[in-house]
């Protein structure tokens, strides 16, 4: 009836496609400096996820580009194509072929997040205070001793963060960690993070909260234990008592534990 | 004068917007001074001599220009004056300007209003784009720099992208199914005079002491609760723009079920019925969800009903939930008509019918009904109940499996066809498919939980929204608009002009957003007026590419204005097209058919020897080249 397609070329042009352009995106660090054991995972997932968008891009551009060489109409020619209403094995793979694709990734991003979200008993709990348009900290281990506009951690160990807004919502992230967790007035909300490379990195509001957001910044540095240690005895402020109400009132009006990461 | 003021028209309509805006304004001191308050508040939020007068007086232009006339007459019991159908059509282009029944005239006035404030709203990216040009503020500051943008946003989404489908549709859809008209042809032209004064109140919130609404066009409470009076233009715009699009879908629905033309079964409808049919499904239970968010907003800030207010108990993440409860089902709403759009205009330019038809029926249908349970991915990072992140993000990756379908059925209809593209429309159409493969690839990777917290609220996203709505929407906007510009207008516009707009559009559009990719994954937040020096050369980039994207749609503006004026006499049927409104002529008969034509076969039998989709009035003599304005008009 009609001609026959040259299918196993078509996928080989698709693989080769595949592969060129996967090499050149997963040989590139996107996400930039790693530092946190959750960043390493969260690339590794988006590498895969690279591999497989590659893959679906190439076959798009293959099948688009070949039909354009092949079935172009000449000049003048004011025939019609082939009455081919459709086919209904090739209907039923590209249904269910990309459903495998996607559930595999989401299966995969599910137990990443799992993953990164392990709470550990040692943790050392930081609170996080954010309002227009500055950050401050506590360290409820320490009495609530109170630093603003930076904050230290210790290097390979957990950190749980406990989130309060003064005012309107903010979102904290460390891009090098690849955490991000918005801060809502009125409930607490929790990031965990484990932090794996002594050095300073930058903190950033990602949420709109008024003319000042773009420079809504603090540091953020990460050092050896003893060094936290020290630091953080030196911590001469106390935490200001409606700060101290706002960790109180989040508590009262949030009493039911959300799960890890969750409120 | 008297005349004037006793016809509907401009002036009453003027009269009526004076009158009511001092009813309202009147009605607010009165109010307040037998309460014992001070007559004037300005707080922050409230500006209520503001707000009442800013609900009273658009209502008051509605009456005034004639929009409820016959309602009004009816429900007092006075004399309806019968429709003569003397208002049907345009003459001149004065009759666009009126209080008009016919759908084709809407469709027009739909179309010229939201490319009106596309331009608008176009003008303020390239503003954006000037300032981020460099790093640190130069042009405006950053409060300035919030209201551009959430005023950009809000005028592309609200009062472009939404209401330009409905206009393309309003206009194509009657003639495709074989109907006279919409079914209810006075609230159609209802629903588009709502639709300026919606677009006037987001433009007109610049005036606003404290500036323009600048809370992002997510209106995210506190921040919108909180902020000053341009925030109350926008959740009134809101309510004009939505009632706008829930009548303009109600319309869709009836029309396009009970007025199909005999024989016209739901499994012979064109994809573009289709795709407006499952719009319309989306708008009517979808949209009413914003109109509450920001009545909720509104009420919060005007008399303090605390619905998130945490300090008095109300819950903010609740204004989100209800949000994207509208707004992520509004993402289909911005891409299904598109979707249909491509499914005529490849099938069409390829001489084959659609590949797997009924399949791509189905996936409409399968998107409408998924993307009502998948609003909460865009809060993965907002601190939601964490439990609801994992059930969100499989059924947001599942979305992806109908909008693949479409993509692989598009690419199969070009097989064993006859591909021409000397169209304009059927170049958007091919690049259409490409660039929205790389949207729909990102929103993928956004749906992944750990992937998303990384990117969210940074360029990523920026990107991502622009490859969907510009490379998506905006560029099956294009193609519709070139597809049936001949059937609207009669004319012929210059496929060579036609060219350079779509080669601009392309390049432009992708050395604009792609690299927003990079610059997110790499740390730069999303909304600020200013960003760390590394990202500087990047973004110097894209502007450049952005200045060339912004200027080549003049191209654009050029080819449609003088070809509509000067174009070559188009055919009834340029494209050889088989669908019903190609049958009748261009532009087609004030009154669409003599005789209802009665379908008999599919909308898509390119090469099917003998199938006919239609059979129309005095079949077999057919519509003279050339000559399209006689045939039919004298009905």
């Amino acid at each position: 009836m009609y001609g026959r397609l040259p299918i196993v070329k078509m996928l080989l042009a698709t693989l080769a496609l595949t592969v060129a352009i996967s090499a050149v995106m997963v040989s590139i660090n996107w996400d930039g400096q790693e530092a946190s054991t959750a960043a390493p995972q969260i690339d590794d997932l988006l590498n895969v996820m690279i591999v497989l968008s590659s893959l679906v891009f190439s076959l798009v551009l293959v099948m688009l580009f070949y039909a354009l060489y092949k079935f172009k109409a000449k000049p003048g020619d004011e025939s019609d194509g082939e009455p081919i209403h459709g086919n209904t094995r090739l209907e039923i793979a590209w249904t269910l072929i990309p459903t495998i694709i996607v559930l595999f990734g989401g299966g995969y991003s599910w137990k990443v997040l799992h993953d990164i979200e392990v709470k550990e008993p040692n943790a050392l709990t930081v609170d996080v205070f954010s309002q227009q348009y500055a950050w401050s900290f506590a360290y409820p281990g320490r009495g609530y001793a109170y630093t603003q506009g930076e904050f230290h951690v210790p290097v390979n160990r957990q950190v749980q963060f406990k989130m309060h807004a003064q005012d309107v919502i903010h979102s904290f992230w460390v891009p090098e960690w690849r955490i991000k967790k918005d801060n809502v007035p009125g409930i607490t909300t929790t990031a965990i993070v484990t932090p794996d490379k002594v050095g300073t990195y930058q903190l950033i509001c990602t949420e709109l909260c008024g003319f000042g957001h773009a420079t809504m910044r603090a540091k953020v540095v990460v050092e050896p234990p003893g060094k936290f240690k020290e630091w953080v005895q030196g911590l001469k402020q106390k935490t200001p008592p409606p700060l101290m109400e706002s960790v109180k009132q989040d508590t009262q009006t949030n009493p039911v534990d959300l799960g890890a990461g969750g409120a | 004068m008297v005349a004037a003021i006793k016809r509907p028209g401009w002036t009453r309509g003027l009269v009526g917007a004076i009158a009511a805006g001092a009813f309202g304004f009147g009605l607010v001191v009165a109010l307040r001074a037998i309460s014992d308050l001070p007559v004037f508040q300005t707080e922050q939020t409230g500006y209520p001599h503001i707000v009442v007068p800013l609900i009273t007086a658009p209502l008051g232009f509605l009456a005034g220009f004639g929009c409820f006339d016959y309602w009004l007459r009816w429900a007092a019991g006075m004399p309806t004056i019968p429709d003569d159908h003397s208002q049907h059509g345009a003459k001149s282009w004065r009759d666009y300007f009126r209080f008009n029944t016919d759908h084709k005239v809407i469709g027009i006035q739909y179309i010229v209003t939201t490319f009106f404030f596309f331009f608008f709203g176009g003008l303020m990216a390239m503003l954006i784009r000037a300032e981020l040009a460099q790093p640190g503020t130069q042009i405006v500051d950053a409060a300035t720099y919030n209201s551009l943008f959430s005023t950009h946003a809000v005028l592309m989404i609200f009062v472009f992208v939404i209401p330009v489908f409905a206009g393309i549709a309003n206009y194509v859809l009657p003639l495709m199914i074989g109907a006279p008209d919409m079914a209810f042809p006075r609230l159609n032209a209802l629903s588009f005079w709502m639709l300026p004064l919606a677009g006037l109140l987001f433009i007109g919130s610049f005036l606003a002491p404290g500036g323009a609404f600048d809370a992002g066009w997510t209106g995210y409470a506190p921040l919108s609760t909180g902020a000053p009076l341009g925030q109350s233009f926008f959740n009134l715009g809101v309510q004009f723009a939505g009632a706008s699009s829930i009548a303009t879908a109600l319309n869709f629905l009836v029309t396009i079920i009970t007025m199909r033309a005999p024989g016209m079964t739901f499994w012979r409808m064109p994809l573009l019925v289709w795709a407006n049919l499952s719009t319309s499904l989306l708008v009517v239970a979808a949209t009413p969800f914003i109109a509450g968010a920001q009545f909720m907003v509104l009420l919060d800030r005007a008399v303090h009903t605390n619905f998130f207010d945490f300090a008095a108990g109300g819950d903010v993440i609740s204004y989100q939930h209800i949000f994207w409860f509208y707004s992520h089902p509004a993402v289909y709403i911005m891409m299904l008509p598109g979707f249909g759009i491509i499914s005529e205009v490849i099938s069409t330019h390829a001489r084959k019918p659609i590949f797997g038809y009924r399949l791509m029926a189905l996936a409409l249908i399968g998107i409408v009904v998924l993307s009502y349970s998948v609003w909460a991915h865009h809060m993965f990072v907002a601190g939601m109940f964490s439990w609801l992140r994992v059930p969100m993000m499989l059924t947001t990756l599942l979305i992806a499996v109908p909008t693949g379908i479409k993509i692989f059925s598009w690419l199969g209809t070009l097989y064993f066809g006859k591909i021409h593209t000397y169209s304009t429309a059927m170049l958007f159409a091919l690049a259409f498919i490409v660039t929205f493969t790389i949207g729909g690839i990102s929103g993928v990777m956004l749906g992944m939980v750990p992937i998303d917290i990384h990117v969210s609220d940074t360029y990523f996203i920026v990107a991502h929204i622009h490859f969907v709505l510009f490379g998506g929407s905006v560029f099956t906007i294009f193609a519709g608009i070139y597809h049936w510009f001949p059937k609207m207008t009669g004319r012929m516009y210059d496929e060579r002009l036609g060219r350079v707009h779509f080669w601009g559009t392309l390049i432009g559009t992708w050395g604009t957003f792609i690299p927003m990719h990079w610059i997110g994954m790499d740390g730069m937040p999303r909304r600020v007026a200013d960003y760390a020096s590394q990202f500087g050369n990047w973004n110097l980039l894209i502007s450049c590419f952005a200045f060339m994207l912004g200027a080549v749609q003049l191209v654009f503006l050029y080819n449609m204005v003088v070809s509509w004026r000067f174009g070559p006499r188009a055919e009834a049927n340029p494209w050889r097209a088989n669908s019903i409104e190609w049958q009748v002529s261009s532009p087609p008969p004030i009154f669409n058919f003599d005789e209802i034509p009665r379908v008999v076969g599919g909308p898509y039998e390119f090469g099917v020897p003998g199938a006919k989709h239609a059979i129309m009035a005095g079949e077999g003599a057919e519509v003279p080249a050339g000559e399209p304005s006689v045939v039919g008009s004298s009905s």
